[in-house]
């Protein structure tokens, strides 16, 4: 009896309690800034695409849902030609975001990706592209890397030296 | 044989070995950039160290590079030694202080050297603060990509290029830590060898720039072991594929034929499998709608052919499968080889030879160790580039060999003997019609008419064997260059005598055999496409032969397989015979003069397309595998669609497609000569543990996406009836038999140099054997020499003698699809000889017309110093030019413009 009792205080005491449910799509849960849902492409501070088109993300990818083809503009700046993730096949593990070298690849805090046909999953480069730099804003690949790709000459990069001049004796 | 202590364990190995050697032939791995088992040993990179312990005793030990230090009996080593691992993981260090953060963007990424190296050694962090080295690159022309930041100055970019493969335009400039690996200043690299650079070099300084143009990492192509399609010699390659698109060759050792390295024709070569100009249709032509679906053509070639007289063309450069399937299905009398008559007399000899067993004709191996060469007619240079820089090795290995005769110096320690050596070089007579950059290290190098070469050849017969007839009239010249010749051939011990058929001269085959056989001597033969050899030994009567059945018989239908003839046929006989025939069918991979006039037009496989046999000049008989499946299900084998028109001919099939193993079998019954070809590669039904070789990598990616754009539900797997090769990730792990390797890798071995794991002892035979089976071998059969030498060149007042120059870019009829290549062409010109340019007051670049079966053909004059006087050359086979009579006397005339 008093077991029953106490039961139903218990039970009635929750009217007063805070609600955990929340009435999505009216309210929206807030997601942290790291949560691993859609996947974007995000660009370079100079407004170039990011992705170089290393095909990391690719070989990361445990269920192997990104294909993409490299290719290179007039100054050797690489490019990928498409770019395609398979939604209905991915599973969010965010492995493709760890391999990027250029921080291209980032996995946003948007899961609202339902479709009524499975076709309407495979995201190409067109879906994929933000225009935005993402959670690294001011990151240049190329600034880092010793290639001159347009965006920086040789020796003009971070951490580099002028050319060598080849022809000088000097030590 | 030697037992050594790598960490207490004892290993025998081999004698003469240095320790890298021994340490990669056992499988163990250490890393190192600078040695390379081609090249030997300089000890420059530090990379190899390891610590050799003075006896049992001995704890401190001290610290070596195995690449420096030979093997000897008891010698106690250790590898994983801590000092000896902090000397190796610091070394990489260094190296990579300056080495770019460039590996996404770098082509050699995934199958780099150094990449490995690093983390074999474990170095993962840059604790070196300063600022990185940059250097400007340089443009190396359309072949070959420079991004010199990444270079880690090991030195093998120069000790190939420079060294091995005698190129002059490659250097080291500056000093100390500024040293730059290029060009003098910017320009096309000259060597025909630069392609190597792209695998010799450890980094990705030197790139393939043709793979740049659809980048794809190794670990995602789709690769199958196949056979070079440019030449005669039959190097091994391994063909990569993406999304429906050839992207890469690279080489596939094997120790008797290309060993490590490729020619840039057959490296870059693969573009025409991409072409625009591709076949992908079949066609019916003269009807409203030409295109047509694979029943209705079936139907209506079987139309064609019953109740028509049939006459097959096959082709040199189409698989024995090929040639065989349209053999059945025309019979036997009807088959013909899509050659001209001469050539098909000059390769008949040379299989008259083959199968006389009088000789032994040597593999590239054999020609890299022989320690005398004759080159007799052969522009090897242009028409078998490997074999030249297999000659280049024999004569310096030569050198070297004699040297470390006198003074004990193991053959590794490439730097000491290279000083030991110094200009001495090995003999080397490179007698041909026209100059080659062989002649800088030949002893001899002479220039005359093919008929004289073949009198010169006689004359040597005659120096080295009295009883054999002496040369008439054979004059000064001819008789002092034998003796010299043929001294120098006497004295040696592994003598090889090179010739072929680009001369068209049966005297030159004939006087070749002579020399061979009295010394016993390797005799090569060089034939012009990549199945000449197995066309010839079908022994089918030549084109001309067709021509004239065609003539006198009404009611033709011809097929033509795989074969461009107003390549090799001028231009009038061509057009004759197809006007002769009722029908024409042709079977092939690109659109040119002779698919123009085809009636029914069928889409064949290409190499990569398709498996074949191919037998390359020693006889070897190897299989190329399918790299891929065309997504176009129109584009078939040429034996598929053949014995498909067959079937439902004779309906004596019951309905199932024959796999090649089939057709081989069949072929080997009906041609006993050919007994063992389809024994050249594992049968189609061989597993592994129940389990298929896959063609794809372990880390292929993109399976699950890179058709959804077309259909989100994956597409069942191909499967390969006709391999044992699949086409999937999954598989069978481990070493495959050798013909079946599709791509070198191994764990911790990213890049090609992995290829160590996949042989004997470095530097030897693939584990299994080196592919490929030999057709041919020497018996005791008595030589039955020609004794025949025939008269004397004689120039003409008005007429020259028409031949063909070859040029590695541009002669080749499918190698010039690559828009590198092509543009490293020349144009069409003619050449005459000083004094007959004199004679009529030409210079160079004035307008020289040649009159040749029935057409005049106009080109610009170059002047060839050297060439004999009644000669005239034109170069062959480039796009879009006729075919010549060569060897046929020719009317010039001059005008000036």
């Amino acid at each position: 009896m008093i077991s029953h009792l106490r039961t139903m205080w218990l039970v009635f005491i929750h009217l007063f309690h805070k609600k955990v449910t929340i009435e999505y799509p009216e309210e929206r849960a807030p997601l942290a800034a790291r949560w691993r849902g859609r996947i974007v492409l995000t660009k370079d501070p100079d407004g170039g695409e990011r992705c170089v088109g290393c095909y990391l993300c690719a070989a990361a990818c445990p269920v192997d849902c990104i294909a993409l083809q490299a290719t290179e503009d007039e100054d050797g700046r690489r490019y990928p030609a498409f770019f395609r993730i398979n939604f209905s096949r991915c599973i969010f593990c965010g492995y493709c975001e760890e391999a990027c070298p250029t921080y291209a690849i980032q996995l946003i805090p948007d899961f609202e990706m339902g479709e009524y046909k499975r076709q309407d999953l495979v995201y190409e480069k067109e879906d994929l592209l933000i225009d935005s730099q993402g959670k690294y804003p001011g990151y240049n690949f190329y600034n880092v890397a010793g290639l001159d790709a347009g965006v920086k000459e040789k020796g003009k990069g971070s951490n580099e030296e002028e050319p060598v001049d080849i022809k000088s004796l000097l030590p | 044989m030697p037992t050594i202590y790598i960490d207490n364990k004892p290993f025998d190995v081999k004698t003469g070995k240095n320790l890298l050697e021994a340490c990669l032939s056992l499988g163990l791995d250490l890393p190192y950039f600078c040695w390379h088992p081609a090249m030997g040993s300089i000890g420059a990179c530090r990379q190899c160290a390891v610590k050799v312990f003075k006896d049992e005793e001995d704890t401190r030990g001290r610290i070596v590079m195995s690449c420096m230090e030979g093997v000897k009996d008891g010698l106690r080593v250790s590898i994983n030694d801590e000092t000896a691992k902090a000397f190796r993981s610091q070394v990489v260090e260094w190296l990579m202080t300056n080495h770019p953060h460039d590996c996404p963007v770098c082509d050699e990424g995934g199958s780099c050297h150094l990449q490995d190296m690093t983390v074999m050694t474990g170095h993962n962090y840059r604790r070196y603060e300063f600022k990185k080295r940059t250097y400007t690159n340089q443009y190396l022309g359309p072949l070959i990509n420079h991004e010199m930041n990444r270079c880690i100055q090991c030195y093998r970019c120069v000790r190939f290029y420079k060294d091995y493969a005698g190129g002059k335009d490659l250097n080291v400039f500056s000093a100390h830590n500024h040293v730059y690996f290029g060009r003098e200043k910017d320009g096309v690299l000259q060597s025909p060898y630069s392609g190597n650079l792209a695998e010799v070099c450890p980094t990705g300084v030197f790139t393939d720039k043709t793979l740049k143009e659809h980048y794809t990492r190794k670990w995602d192509l789709t690769n199958a072991p196949s056979v070079c399609q440019h030449c005669s010699l039959g190097c091994n390659v391994i063909a990569g594929e993406r999304y429906g698109k050839l992207r890469n060759i690279v080489n596939r050792y094997n120790g008797e034929v290309n060993g490590y390295f490729l020619c840039d024709k057959g490296r870059f070569g693969y573009e025409f499998v991409n072409s625009e100009n591709r076949i992908t249709q079949p066609l019916i032509r003269n009807q409203t709608i030409e295109a047509t679906a694979y029943d209705k053509l079936i139907q209506h070639a079987g139309k064609l052919l019953s109740g028509h007289t049939l006459v097959g063309i096959g082709s040199p450069r189409a698989s024995l499968e090929s040639n065989y399937a349209l053999l059945e299905l025309v019979g036997k009398e009807n088959f013909y080889q899509g050659i001209p008559d001469d050539l098909a007399y000059v390769e008949q000899k040379i299989v008259d030879i083959l199968e006389s067993g009088a000789i032994h004709t040597p593999s590239l191996k054999e020609i890299e160790e022989a320690d005398a060469v004759l080159i007799l007619g052969e522009d090897i240079w242009n028409t078998a580039s490997v074999m030249a820089l297999a000659v280049r090795q024999s004569v310096m290995k030569t050198a070297a060999n004699h040297t470390t005769e006198q003074i004990p110096l193991p053959s590794w320690q490439d730097l000491a003997i290279k000083e030991l050596v110094q200009e001495t070089k090995g003999f080397l007579a490179n007698v041909t019609v026209v100059p080659s950059p062989l002649d800088e290290i030949a002893a001899v190098s002479m220039r005359a008419a093919p008929d004289d070469l073949a009198r010169l050849g006689f004359a040597i017969a005659h120096v080295l064997n009295p009883s054999l007839p002496e040369v008439p009239d054979a004059g000064e010249m001819i008789n002092t260059q034998a003796a010299i010749i043929g001294k120098a051939l006497q004295q040696a011990r592994h003598p090889v005598i090179i010739t072929g058929t680009s001369c068209w001269s049966n005297a030159l085959i004939r006087a070749s055999f002579d020399i061979a056989a009295t010394l016993n001597a390797g005799l090569a033969f060089v034939l012009q496409e990549c199945n000449s050899l197995g066309l010839a030994m079908m022994r089918a009567p030549s084109f001309e032969k067709a021509a004239a059945y065609a003539e006198e018989t009404t009611n033709i239908t011809a097929i033509i397989l795989e074969n461009d003839l107003y390549r090799c046929i001028p231009a009038i006989e061509a057009d004759t015979f197809f006007s002769k025939c009722k029908h024409i069918i042709v079977l092939d991979t690109l659109h040119n003069r002779t698919t123009e006039k085809a009636h029914v037009l069928i889409p064949a496989a290409t190499f990569a397309e398709a498996d074949g046999t191919f037998v390359n000049n020693e006889g070897r008989a190897q299989r190329s595998c399918q790299v891929f499946m065309p997504a176009n299900k129109e584009i078939r084998e040429s034996f598929k669609w053949l014995s498909d028109i067959r079937t439902l001919q004779t309906t004596a099939g019951n309905g199932h497609e024959r796999n090649p193993d089939d057709l081989l079998l069949a072929f080997e019954n009906r041609f006993p000569k050919f007994a063992g070809i389809s024994k050249v590669a594992p049968p189609h039904n061989f597993r592994i543990h129940g389990a298929r070789i896959p063609r794809e990598a372990h880390r292929y990616s993109g399976r699950t996406a890179m058709t959804a754009n077309m259909a989100v539900s994956e597409p069942k797997p191909l499967q390969d009836d006709d391999s044992s090769l699949s086409y999937t990730m999954e598989g069978y792990r481990g070493l495959p038999p050798a013909p079946l390797i599709p791509f070198f890798w191994s764990p911790g071995w990213n890049s090609g140099q992995s290829v160590n794991k996949y042989q004997q002892e470095v530097g030897g035979m693939l584990k299994g054997g080196d592919p490929g089976i030999r057709l041919f071998e020497k018996t005791t059969t008595l030589p039955a020499f020609y004794q025949d030498a025939p008269e004397a060149f004689v120039p003409r007042p008005d007429k020259w003698m028409l031949l063909p120059q070859y040029h590695l870019f541009g002669s080749g009829e499918l190698s010039v699809y690559t828009a590198g290549i092509a543009s490293l062409s020349s144009g069409p010109y003619v050449s005459l000889s000083k004094h007959d340019a004199e004679r009529h007051h030409v210079r160079n670049g004035d307008m020289v017309s040649v009159k040749a079966d029935n057409k005049t053909y106009t080109f610009p004059l170059s002047i060839q110093e050297s060439l004999p006087d009644g000669i005239v050359l034109v170069p062959a086979g480039l796009r879009g030019t006729d075919a010549l009579s060569w060897g046929s006397w020719v009317n010039i005339s001059t005008e000036i413009v």
